[in-house]
């Protein structure tokens, strides 16, 4: 193993360009990645922003608005298409540019190597295409703002034939539509990339006596949320590569016969909308797994380094995080029940829909089993990686509902999957990110963030998505139906909007408090305390080098691991843990 | 720092089970005959994700508490235990999928079995942004459509003239009308995108899927007018797609469709 790292070995940059531009260093790569996704988050973060807005007061004018938005906010009030537009592009920037970059390809890309002690990626110039065909992708995405017709509204999951048929469907659906598409056939092919490097390095680059269950399970994540990548990425390319031909191409894959739009008659035949379902949630399902199973790894990591004590199941963690992957590819059914998907069908998709509670509550247990008889160090990583596990059991237990068939039919497409989707894959996939920025931003830039105004943003924005998304389900109970531009036209909706309002406020609340992470991260990077080799006391092999680590890592040491990722609170050991690199105990000889 | 953090947990516990009570809102009424079998289903899983929910929490908030860095000793050296693993995966497979295998029998009355031959048939067929509403007619029997016959105004669904059957079906716009404590055998069709046939008071939601004709089915057991909202997003006016289902009685139906033929 320790040979084929050689390789991968290349010398230091010279050049700025070479450096920080068009740089084959892992590391570099990842903060490029991380900084992207920064870029998208806030980006995201204003888009909902607007949306809340509409939706607490639908008939409020804001001239204000219209000065920086002329088209969408005419005479102040936003437009239902400038609304649809809004959440489609949350939804497509978040799930692919923030959920699906930051945890994988920031972090993944950054710490993967160092913590199987390699010196770089299998494939460096590989990892270099990757970050820049996903910032080419991004730049297609951004560009669908400001083409005639503005960004599509076909939502994230761009449902056929609504974003197969043009512009005669809607506004958005001309050339921002096809923006969309190239951008996320783009994406599919950067994400295929960074896939195939991330299982080669995992397999071939590990230092010597690092075997598979020495790994830290932040690395038993990347590799499983790789291998998910690689399967379902190539669908999703597939399925945005049909739809464009049918759009552009005058195929029929996802048009049937005898569509009359607008009393237009359609002239394609044979497609199936259904078609383009199965394709997208094929990918979708896993996707949502892609999202979130960095952050189970990092508040693995988080919780045992701060409770000083090993992770409590560490075998049972790998199979429950293989469990989930493998078990998420069975169940994209479950997006469907309501479809016109075959009745039998819908019976075998609920059933293993369920059955990834399983491997779920393994994980909730054992990060429970973790902290129990700890010695519990609050930083402002710990807190983000408890508010992880309370997010991840609010917002996993609920897919106990959705994944029913006849409680899902009521709860469909109403705000509880949204509240759901948010919860889980949404915001506890994002304190999974904030955990790994305020524990691993003393190894990325050297320097240490501000712990006091870390832990206000910990406490505001635990408190924020708390109070945005648990109200959320019960407006779905009530039929708050998703994707209304707003609620005032029903009747039975009519109850709902004072909850919209207070939704809203905790919404504005919460995202101003994200100002203090970026005030942090700024601050942080230029003035922050000189951060030491391992100021969290750590085990694993980033905290045995320097902060930050030279080009080739380890400064030319080869090592080797004699330990497993978590030995915290060892008896007989001379500390209270041991890193992977320390040399036997006698004891355990 | 740790007792704040335990006590904003619990709070966040408390806070839920009160919303959740139903005295914040719930759904809305219900009028048909499988809703009352749905939310039956649905209080049942709130019973077991109450308790998961509430155990999972209130344990994080105490452990987070108890197990605060306090000088002295080492943490518990362990690295877990292998039987209340096994224990755990036991309990909730049979709890998850025992919920799931409940829940499917709802799931098949509504879709798999077979409906009485003198059930009342509507063709529901949804365009952006309205709901048309088809009935055969005394014959039973809807006419052939065409898709060049189809015109907004004058032939929403395209029906063809020539066929015989087609001379007394009876279409409406946006108002559905059935008698109370009847089967109702819906075919559910689009014209141009994916919508979603939603009525909240009935507990139904079915997506009408361009290309495909989905058979559905419902009995309301209470008279009145209740809303039908469009739950799939289908473009610039999703949001005030809305239809009228009137549940009345037999007679007031016969005498509804009649109107409707002549007209």
């Amino acid at each position: 193993m320790s040979d084929s790292a050689h390789p991968a070995v290349h010398p230091a940059p010279t050049t700025f360009i070479r450096k920080w531009v068009f740089s084959t260093d892992h590391k570099i790569i990842g903060i490029q990645y991380y900084f992207l996704a920064l870029i998208a988050v806030f980006t995201g973060l204003a888009l909902s922003v607007l949306m809340r807005l509409r939706l607490a007061w639908p008939a409020e004018s804001w001239p204000w608005l219209e000065k920086i938005f002329p088209v969408g906010f005419e005479g102040g009030v936003m437009s239902p298409e400038f609304y649809l537009a809004m959440l489609t592009m949350h939804g497509t920037i978040m799930v692919f540019f923030v959920l699906t970059t930051a945890p994988q390809g920031g972090f993944g890309n950054y710490f993967l190597p160092i913590q199987i002690g390699a010196h770089d990626m299998a494939f460096p110039v590989l990892n270099m295409l990757s970050f820049w065909v996903t910032f080419l992708s991004m730049g297609v995405m951004f560009a669908a703002f400001f083409v005639a017709g503005g960004a599509p509204i076909s939502g994230w999951t761009a449902y056929a034939p609504l974003s197969a048929l043009g512009e005669v469907a809607g506004p958005g659906l001309g050339s921002g539509q096809d923006l969309w598409i190239i951008s996320i056939a783009l994406f599919c092919v950067a994400s295929l990339l960074g896939a195939l490097n991330f299982i080669t390095t995992v397999l071939n680059m590990r230092t010597k006596g690092m075997s598979l269950m020495k790994m830290p399970l932040t690395v038993w994540t990347w590799f499983t949320t790789a291998i998910l990548a690689l399967l379902s990425f190539p669908v999703l390319l597939a399925a945005g590569i049909l739809l464009l031909l049918d759009r552009l191409g005058g195929t029929s894959f996802f048009i049937p016969a005898g569509l009359v739009v607008s009393d237009t008659v359609i002239e394609n035949s044979g497609g199936s909308p259904i078609l383009w379902q199965h394709l997208f949630w094929f990918f979708g399902h896993p996707e949502v797994y892609i999202a979130i199973l960095p952050g189970m790894g990092v508040a693995s990591q988080l919780l045992s380094t701060f409770a000083r004590k090993p992770i409590f199941g560490y075998h049972a963690m790998v199979v429950a995080i293989f469990a989930i992957g493998m078990l998420g590819f069975f169940v994209w059914g479950h997006h469907m029940f309501v479809s016109g998907l075959s009745p039998f069908s819908a019976l075998v998709f609920s059933i293993l829909t369920l059955a990834i509670g399983v491997p779920s509550a393994i994980k909730t247990f054992n990060w429970l089993g973790t902290l129990w008889g700890g010695k519990i160090r609050f930083t402002t990583a710990m807190l983000f990686a408890i508010g992880f596990v309370s997010l991840f059991v609010s917002g996993g237990i609920t897919g106990l509902f959705l994944g029913q068939t006849s409680v899902d039919v009521q709860l469909h497409d109403t705000y509880f999957p949204v509240a759901h989707f948010h919860m889980i894959m949404g915001v506890a996939a994002i304190f999974g990110i904030f955990g790994a920025t305020y524990y691993w931003f003393p190894k990325m830039f050297g320097r240490m963030l501000h712990e006091g105004l870390g832990k206000l943003h910990f406490w505001l924005t635990f408190i924020g998505v708390n109070a945005i998304f648990i109200p959320m389900h019960l407006m779905g109970i009530m039929g708050q139906l998703r994707r209304y531009a707003e609620s005032t036209e029903f009747k039975f909706m009519e109850p709902l909007q004072p909850y919209q309002e207070f939704v809203t406020i905790a919404a504005f609340v919460t995202a101003a408090a994200q100002l203090l992470f970026l005030v942090n991260f700024v601050w942080g990077m230029f003035k922050g305390r000189k951060a030491t080799e391992n100021p969290w006391e750590a085990t694993t092999l980033e905290w045995i080098t320097a902060s930050p680590p030279p080009h080739d890592n380890f400064g030319g040491r080869e090592l080797v691991v004699n330990h497993g990722a978590y030995e915290y609170g060892v008896p007989g050991a001379p500390r209270d843990y041991v890193m992977q690199t320390d040399p036997p105990l006698e004891s355990s000889k | 720092m740790a007792l704040a953090l335990a006590i904003l947990i619990w709070a966040i516990v408390l806070a839920s089970v009160a919303l959740f009570t139903g005295e914040f809102g719930w759904f809305p009424p219900q009028i048909s005959e499988h809703g009352e079998a749905m939310d039956a289903q649905f209080n049942l899983t709130l019973i077991v994700v109450a308790i998961g929910f509430i155990l999972a929490q209130v344990a994080l908030g105490y452990y987070v508490w108890r197990y605060r860095d306090r000088s002295g000793a080492r943490a518990v050296y362990t690295h877990g235990n292998a039987k209340v693993e096994v224990a755990t995966v036991l309990i909730t497979a049979v709890t998850f999928v025992t919920l799931a295998i409940i829940g499917q029998r709802v799931w098949i009355g509504l879709h798999l079995e077979d409906m009485p031959e003198d059930a009342v048939q509507v063709e529901v067929t949804a365009q952006q942004f309205a709901w048309n509403f088809r009935y055969p007619g005394p014959d039973g029997k809807f006419g052939k459509t065409a898709t060049r016959l189809i015109n907004d105004q004058l032939n929403p669904v395209g029906v063809d003239s020539r066929d015989p059957a087609s001379s007394d079906d009876v279409v409406t716009l946006n108002r559905m009308a059935v008698p109370v404590n009847r089967d109702i055998r819906l075919t559910l069709r689009s014209k141009d995108v994916t919508h979603s046939f939603f009525v909240p008071a009935l507990r139904f939601k079915q997506d009408t899927t361009p290309g495909l004709a989905v058979p559905g089915h419902f009995k309301a057991l209470k008279t009145g007018e209740y809303e039908i909202a469009c739950a799939e997003l289908c473009g610039l006016q999703h949001y005030k797609m809305k239809g009228f289902l009137m549940v009345m009685s037999d007679q007031e139906f016969e005498a509804w469709l009649k109107e409707r033929a002549e007209f």
